[in-house]
């Protein structure tokens, strides 16, 4: 139970990043943390401390084993995140190029 | 078979596009229309040849609680319409309004990826799947938000993936919890299994996915983002953003996942009423202070997400018929004031609405069109607006809600106001304009049509008689959760 727990502090400090970090540099990190948070999740819900490696081979008696399908799905998702994140950054870089600058207080020319 | 055609043939489009790139331009444009409209016919003859019955796909012939399951019933085929058409309407807008900007192959490339993956979203049985289609759109519209490259635009494409990767992460986390407790992905065996478990769960994975689909449909605390996105695009990828994206990837996901796998859990629709009422009401208080026309627009937007949501939230046959029905007419208004926005911003050069004027003398076609969108969106009789509102209202009314049947009606009203600013001040505003800058082509004018044609006759879905083949299959379809159990896992 602790371990989710922690898990979930690590998906707030995420969401607290993004919510009060005015770098943007920063926001998209605290955006990777949030999501590699999301990924633990499912690795933990997959994981299991006495199973082994979900690999059947000879003279392995089949036992309890760790569901793989949570760490396909990850690997899935931190391709998708690393496609996003180099979006992200991409913007950052063309923020800066245009604004001169790295804080999110000053680029505001959109209102309301 | 078609099942995977409605992800094949625009991916393989996309693809195309991007090997054939060159000097011209000319193939892009050719091959995106070619696939979209083929698939629009498609997903028209699914539609009215399939009626009520439901057919799937398992990809790679896996059984189904283990491989990937495409779905298909009459809500989607009906989204797929939805999506197909305006994708259609868009790209003839596009091919004069992109050109201005630069004449791209990457345009075409990226809006086929979007189109993609909405189909995906909306075609998916298996959640992980549902989250790997709507990246693939979502990261399509960032890219197509800034495509104009100027400051305000990526100032809110960076707005808008910040958001959206949040919302990504909730939903990620909300996979999670329910592999956790279910120990599978396909959705109708979620559907089947989750009844069993602790009913604190449900509050766990409704939770999780009404605050991150929530924040995909803009509705009220989380509606943030959308202004700036909606107003910064180009014009053809605002209408596509507000028309059919923010459908497609919140709205739907919300039936689909609230309605056919939780089962309408009474305590989430109570939410969506009060959010959908909210949304109504700020959102069109919020457009009502307005100069800009395409942020006026957008802000109506949420405002009218608001009604689909109240209809859902009551969760009776004839509010969800209204929510679906409303959702069909909001893609149309929608995207063709959209559309009247960019052709105004083309030939005169702003969107503030206090620069426009004499514009129904030099823009006939975009004036006029306009005045349908305006009263279709307004609620005004012959146009289908009126029929979608009058459907929820009635519902809310039925539902013993007569409060928020009321304040359904003070939104609409509200809403008549603020469209009315728009005629007075934009289209037949005092400022004399004597020419346009630049001449708008028959492909856009060609859009502008064909959408306000069919505000008016889809007021007709509603008439007793074509009620039965077009909306109830629909209704049927999101309110029989047991049904939908049993036609996907093929018992």
């Amino acid at each position: 139970m602790t371990v989710y727990l922690l898990c979930f502090i690590l998906f707030l400090v995420g969401l607290y990043g993004v919510l009060t970090k005015r770098d943007l540099i920063k926001i998209v990190l605290a955006l990777t943390i949030m999501a590699n948070a999301a990924n633990l999740f499912l690795i933990l819900f997959g994981y299991n401390a006495n199973a082994g490696y979900p690999i059947l081979s000879e003279g392995v008696v089949p036992g309890p084993m760790v569901d793989p399908l949570t760490q396909a799905m990850v690997l899935t998702a931190i391709v998708i995140e690393l496609g996003a994140t180099a979006l992200l950054v991409a913007f950052v870089v063309r923020l800066f190029q245009k604004y001169k600058t790295f804080d999110i207080t000053k680029i505001r020319r959109l209102s309301g | 078979m078609i099942l995977p055609s409605f992800i094949i043939i625009p991916l393989l489009a996309t693809f195309i596009i991007t090997l054939i790139a060159g000097k011209k331009d000319g193939w892009a444009i050719v091959i995106s229309l070619i696939a979209v409209s083929s698939l629009f016919i498609l997903s028209l003859f699914a539609f009215f040849a399939m009626g009520s019955q439901t057919i799937t796909y398992s990809m790679g012939n896996w059984p189904v609680p283990y491989g990937i399951v495409l779905v298909m019933d009459a809500f989607t085929s009906f989204m797929l319409i939805m999506v197909s058409l305006i994708s259609l309407t868009s790209l003839l807008f596009s091919i004069q309004y992109i050109r201005q900007l630069s004449m791209d192959w990457k345009y075409y490339a990226l809006f086929m990826l979007l189109f993609s993956g909405m189909n995906g979203v909306i075609i998916t049985g298996d959640l992980f799947n549902l989250f790997v289609f709507m990246e693939i759109a979502l990261l399509s519209a960032f890219a197509l938000v800034a495509y104009g490259s100027r400051a305000e635009e990526f100032e809110a494409a960076f707005k808008y993936a910040v958001m959206g990767s949040v919302s990504s992460s909730i939903i990620l986390v909300g996979i999670a919890v329910t592999y956790g407790a279910t120990s599978t992905l396909t959705l109708a065996k979620i559907a089947e299994i989750l009844p069993q478990k602790d009913p604190v769960i449900l509050l766990w994975i409704g939770g999780l996915f009404m605050a991150g689909f929530g924040l995909k449909a803009a509705a009220m605390p989380f509606h943030a983002w959308l202004p700036d996105a909606h107003s910064s695009a180009p014009a053809p990828i605002s209408s596509m953003l507000s028309g059919v994206l923010i459908k497609a990837l919140g709205v739907y996901a919300l039936i689909r996942i609230f309605f056919n796998v939780l089962g309408a859990p009474l305590i989430f629709m109570q939410i969506f009423m009060v959010m959908g009422v909210v949304s109504i009401i700020i959102g069109v208080f919020l457009a009502i202070a307005q100069w800009d026309m395409k942020r006026l627009l957008a802000y109506h937007s949420i405002s009218q997400i608001g009604y689909i949501l109240l209809g859902m939230g009551l969760a009776t046959p004839l509010g969800i018929i209204g929510a679906v029905y409303h959702l069909f007419n909001h893609a149309l208004f929608k995207s063709l004031l959209f559309y009247n926005a960019g052709a105004v911003e083309m030939a005169i050069g702003t969107r503030d609405l206090k620069r426009m004027g004499n514009l129904s003398k030099l823009l006939p076609v975009t004036s006029h069109t306009s005045m349908v969108a305006s009263l279709s969106i307004a609620g005004i009789p012959p146009f289908n607006g009126f029929f979608s509102k009058l459907v929820i209202i009635i519902a809310a009314i039925q539902a013993g809600q007569p409060i928020l049947a009321f304040l359904a009606v003070i939104g609409s009203i509200l809403t008549l106001a603020s469209f009315m600013k728009v005629q007075r001040y934009g289209f037949r505003g005092e400022r004399e304009i004597e020419k346009v800058k630049t001449k708008i082509g028959w492909s856009m004018n060609l859009a502008m049509l064909s959408i306000a044609v069919l505000c008016l006759v889809t007021s007709i879905m509603i008439i007793p008689g074509i009620k039965e083949v077009t909306l109830d299959p629909v209704m049927v379809a999101i309110m029989n959760k047991a049904e939908y159990i049993q036609l996907v896992m093929g018992r």
